[in-house]
C-alpha cells in the first residue's frame, strides 16, 4: 500500500476487461483499461460508437449487463467495487458515485413529479425529513439553474424541455454530493447553445465540490475545453491517454489525429474535402492479432497487423499511448 | 446568382395541436439556384425539418407558395407532383431506419426505377450497378444483402444511391450525417459532394451542426422558432454574422483545441415553446441586444451587408 502522503487516486480502474456472450461468440466490449481519476480533477474518455466506452462507465458503476463478465479491479477509494456485495454498491450509488446519461428522458420516471424524485434521494441517502428535503430539492434545482424551482418541483418530466430535464438530472446526481460523477454523453441530445450551458455547468459544479468526474463523449471538442486528463478509445482499448494540453499540443496516435482531422473545422473554406477515415471499426467479436486500428491506418506496415501495440509512456513525457509507429517520431526517425 | 431551380414564397405550414395553431414554418422565402447547395440550420425545433418536408409536399403547407424549375408545386394535382418527385429526392437521418429490413439492397435501390416504369431488367440492374459503384459499394458483394448486415454509414450510402438512381435535379438531405460516427461523417460528407459534381445536384443541406453545413453549402440559411433570422454565403456569414443567433449558435460549438477557452455564458435560457413564440422578434427572449422595439415590431428580412440579409433591429454590424 502506499504511503499516506502519496496522493492516491479516487478512482483506479485496472486491467479491467468486459466480455458479453453474443450468438457469434464472446464480444469483448473492454480490453485491459487501466485508468486513474483523482479527487478535484476531469478525465475525458473519447471514442465512436462501439469502443467500449460506455460499457467502461458500466463497468465502474457496477451496472454491467447479467451476462457480462468483468476481470480486473474496480478501485474506489480503497475498496474493490466488483467484490463489493450488492448492498453495499446500492449504498455506495448516490453518496459516493453518481451518473448522468445521455437522455435524460429514459432517467428520469415520468410518472413521478420531479421533486418526488429528488425528495426520495434525499431521504433515502441521507436521512433528511420531509420538510427539509423538499428544502434542499428546490436549493438543488436553484443550484443547476433552474428558474422558479419550488413550481418545478409540482412538474413532470414531460412538462419540462430537454435541457431542463438534463439540469433536474444533474441535480439529482449532485443530491448526495458524489465524491466521483460520470457523465456519459451528457449532452449529445441537446441543442448546441443548451449544450454548452450543460456543459459549463457539470464543470462548474465539479469545481466547488471538488469532485471527480468522468466526461464520456465522441466528440473531441467537447474534452477540448473542459477537461485535465483525456483518454482516447478504440475497440476496447485505451489507445491514447495525455494531460488534454499535451494530447492536443502533439498526439502520437494515428487514430487520435485521424479522429480530429475529420471533424469539420469553422475555420477552413467549404467544400474542402474532409480527410475521412476509410473502414470502420472491427468486429469486436473477431479480434484482431494487432493493432486494431491498423486496417485503417495509412501508417501501418507488418508488424502493426502481426503484433498488438502495448499502452505505454516510452518518451517519459506523460503520454501513453499504443502503437508501433508513433507521429512525429515517426516523422523525425 | 443564376436561375432559381427551387423558389420558396411566404411559406407557412400550421399543425393543429390540442385545438391551437403552431407555425412549424412561419412566412419563409428562399430560393436555392440550379447547382447550388443551400445549408438551413437551426436548433431542434425550429422548423427546418417541415420546412424540407413541405418543399416535396410530403406536408402540404397552409401558405405561400413552392416553386420548382418554374412549376409551382403548391396545389399540383397529386399525380402531377408523383411525376415530379422523380426530380426531388430526400435523404434522411436515420438511414436503417429508412430501409425496409426484410428487401434485399439491389431491390431497394432498384425500386425508384420500377416506379417509374423502367420495364427492361437489364437497363434496370445496369443502373443499380452504376449507382452503387459511384457511392462506393461493390454491387456484386452487396446487392443480395440485408440491411441488417450493413453499418450506419453503408446503409446511409444504400439510401444516396437510392435517392439517385432516377438522376433528380434536387436533394434534400435532412441532417444526413447526424446519426454517423465522425469518421464515418467525413466519409459521407465527402460522398455527397462527389456525387453533387457528377450528377450536376442542386442541394437543400439540413443540419443542427454549423461546422457540417459549412463544410458542404455555399449560402446558409439560419432559422429559430419557424423564421429565417439571417441568410449569406457561407464564408460571408461564418466570419461576421449580423443576426445575434447566429453568432450565438457560432459562439456555442465547442472546438477542438484547449487552448480556446470554451465561450461561457453564451447562451441564455433556452428556445421558447413553438406553441406559444415571444412576440416582435421570436428570438429576443434570449437575446443580449433586445429592447422594446423588438418586443413591439417583427422585424423582417432586409440587406445588413452586401449579400447577406438578416431579420433584426440591432443587427451586428461595425461600429
Amino acid at each position: 500500500m502506499s504511503g499516506p502522503l502519496l496522493s492516491r487516486p479516487l478512482l483506479s480502474v485496472e486491467g479491467v476487461s468486459v466480455t458479453l456472450p453474443t450468438p457469434r461468440g464472446d464480444l469483448r466490449a473492454v480490453d485491459t483499461v487501466d485508468l486513474q481519476v483523482e479527487a478535484g480533477r476531469t478525465l475525458g474518455v473519447v471514442g465512436e460508437s462501439g469502443c467500449g466506452k460506455t460499457m467502461l462507465s458500466r463497468a465502474v458503476l457496477q451496472l454491467l449487463p447479467k451476462r457480462a463478465r468483468l476481470d480486473g479491479r474496480v478501485m474506489f477509494d480503497g475498496r474493490d467495487l466488483a467484490s463489493l456485495p450488492r448492498e453495499a454498491l446500492r449504498k455506495l450509488r448516490g453518496p459516493e458515485l453518481a451518473v448522468v446519461f445521455q437522455d435524460p428522458m429514459t432517467s428520469l420516471n415520468p410518472v413521478l413529479t420531479i421533486g418526488t424524485q429528488i425528495v426520495e434521494t434525499l431521504q433515502v441517502h441521507l436521512g433528511l425529513g420531509g420538510a427539509a428535503a423538499t428544502r434542499r430539492a428546490a436549493e438543488l434545482l436553484a443550484e443547476v439553474g433552474i428558474p422558479a424551482p419550488e413550481q418545478r418541483l409540482r412538474q413532470y418530466p414531460h412538462q419540462l424541455s430537454g435541457g431542463m430535464r438534463q439540469r433536474v438530472a444533474i441535480a439529482i446526481a449532485l443530491s448526495c454530493e458524489p465524491r466521483l460523477l460520470i457523465a456519459d454523453e451528457p449532452t449529445t441530445a441537446l441543442d448546441v447553445t443548451v449544450q454548452a450551458q450543460i456543459l459549463d455547468l457539470l464543470a462548474r459544479e465539479q469545481r466547488r465540490r471538488h469532485m471527480a468526474m468522468i466526461l464520456i463523449t465522441h466528440d473531441l471538442g467537447v474534452v477540448a475545453g473542459r477537461t485535465d486528463e483525456v483518454a482516447v478509445m478504440y475497440a476496447g482499448r485505451v489507445v491514447e491517454r495525455a494531460p488534454t494540453p499535451r494530447l492536443f499540443a502533439g498526439m502520437r496516435m494515428p487514430y487520435t489525429e485521424a479522429l480530429l482531422a475529420a471533424i469539420p473545422k469553422l475555420d477552413s473554406a467549404p467544400h474542402t474535402p474532409l480527410p475521412a477515415i476509410a473502414g470502420r471499426p472491427p468486429d469486436p467479436t473477431r479480434p484482431l492479432p494487432g493493432c486494431s486500428f491498423a486496417p485503417r491506418c495509412r501508417y501501418a506496415d507488418d508488424r502493426c497487423r502481426e503484433a498488438k501495440p502495448p499502452l505505454g509512456d516510452p518518451e517519459r513525457a506523460g503520454t501513453l499511448y499504443a502503437c508501433w509507429h508513433p507521429l512525429e517520431l515517426a516523422a523525425r526517425a | 446568382m443564376s436561375e432559381a431551380l427551387l423558389e420558396v414564397e411566404n411559406l407557412t405550414v400550421e399543425y393543429a395541436v390540442g385545438g391551437r395553431s403552431l407555425f412549424a414554418v412561419s412566412d419563409v422565402s428562399l430560393s436555392v439556384a440550379r447547382g447550388e447547395t443551400l445549408g438551413l440550420v437551426g436548433e431542434s425545433g425550429c422548423g427546418k425539418s417541415t420546412l424540407g418536408r413541405a418543399v416535396l409536399q410530403l406536408r402540404r403547407p397552409t401558405g405561400g407558395k413552392v416553386f420548382f424549375d418554374g412549376t409551382e408545386l403548391t396545389g399540383l394535382a397529386a399525380e402531377k407532383m408523383r411525376l415530379m418527385r422523380r426530380r426531388l429526392q430526400l435523404i434522411f437521418q436515420d438511414p436503417i431506419a429508412s430501409l425496409n429490413p426484410r428487401r434485399r439492397i439491389g431491390d431497394i435501390v432498384a425500386e425508384p426505377l420500377i416506379i417509374a416504369g423502367v420495364t427492361d431488367r437489364a437497363e434496370r440492374d445496369r443502373r443499380v450497378r452504376e449507382v452503387m459503384t459511384a457511392v462506393g459499394l461493390d454491387p456484386e458483394v452487396v446487392a443480395g444483402r440485408l440491411p441488417h448486415e450493413f453499418s450506419g454509414g453503408q446503409c446511409q450510402r444504400i439510401c444516396i444511391a437510392r435517392a439517385l438512381i432516377l438522376e433528380p435535379e434536387l436533394v434534400i438531405c435532412d441532417e444526413p450525417v447526424s446519426a454517423l460516427d465522425v469518421s464515418i461523417r467525413a466519409q459521407i460528407l465527402n460522398l455527397l459532394e462527389e456525387m453533387k459534381r457528377r450528377y450536376g445536384l442542386t442541394l437543400l443541406f439540413i443540419a443542427h451542426d454549423l461546422a457540417v453545413v459549412k463544410a458542404v453549402s455555399d449560402r446558409i440559411a439560419v432559422m429559430y422558432l419557424g423564421k429565417l433570422c439571417e441568410v449569406g454565403p457561407t464564408e460571408q456569414l461564418f466570419a461576421r454574422p449580423v443576426h445575434p443567433y447566429t453568432a450565438l449558435l457560432l459562439e456555442a460549438i465547442p472546438v477542438p483545441d484547449p487552448t480556446v477557452r470554451p465561450a461561457t455564458n453564451v447562451a441564455v435560457g433556452e428556445p421558447p415553446s413553438p406553441l406559444d413564440p415571444p412576440s416582435g422578434c421570436r428570438f429576443r427572449t434570449r437575446c443580449p441586444r433586445a429592447d422594446a422595439r423588438c418586443a413591439a415590431e417583427v422585424p423582417v428580412l432586409r440587406e445588413i451587408v452586401v449579400g447577406q440579409v438578416a431579420a433584426c433591429h440591432h443587427p451586428l454590424t461595425e461600429g
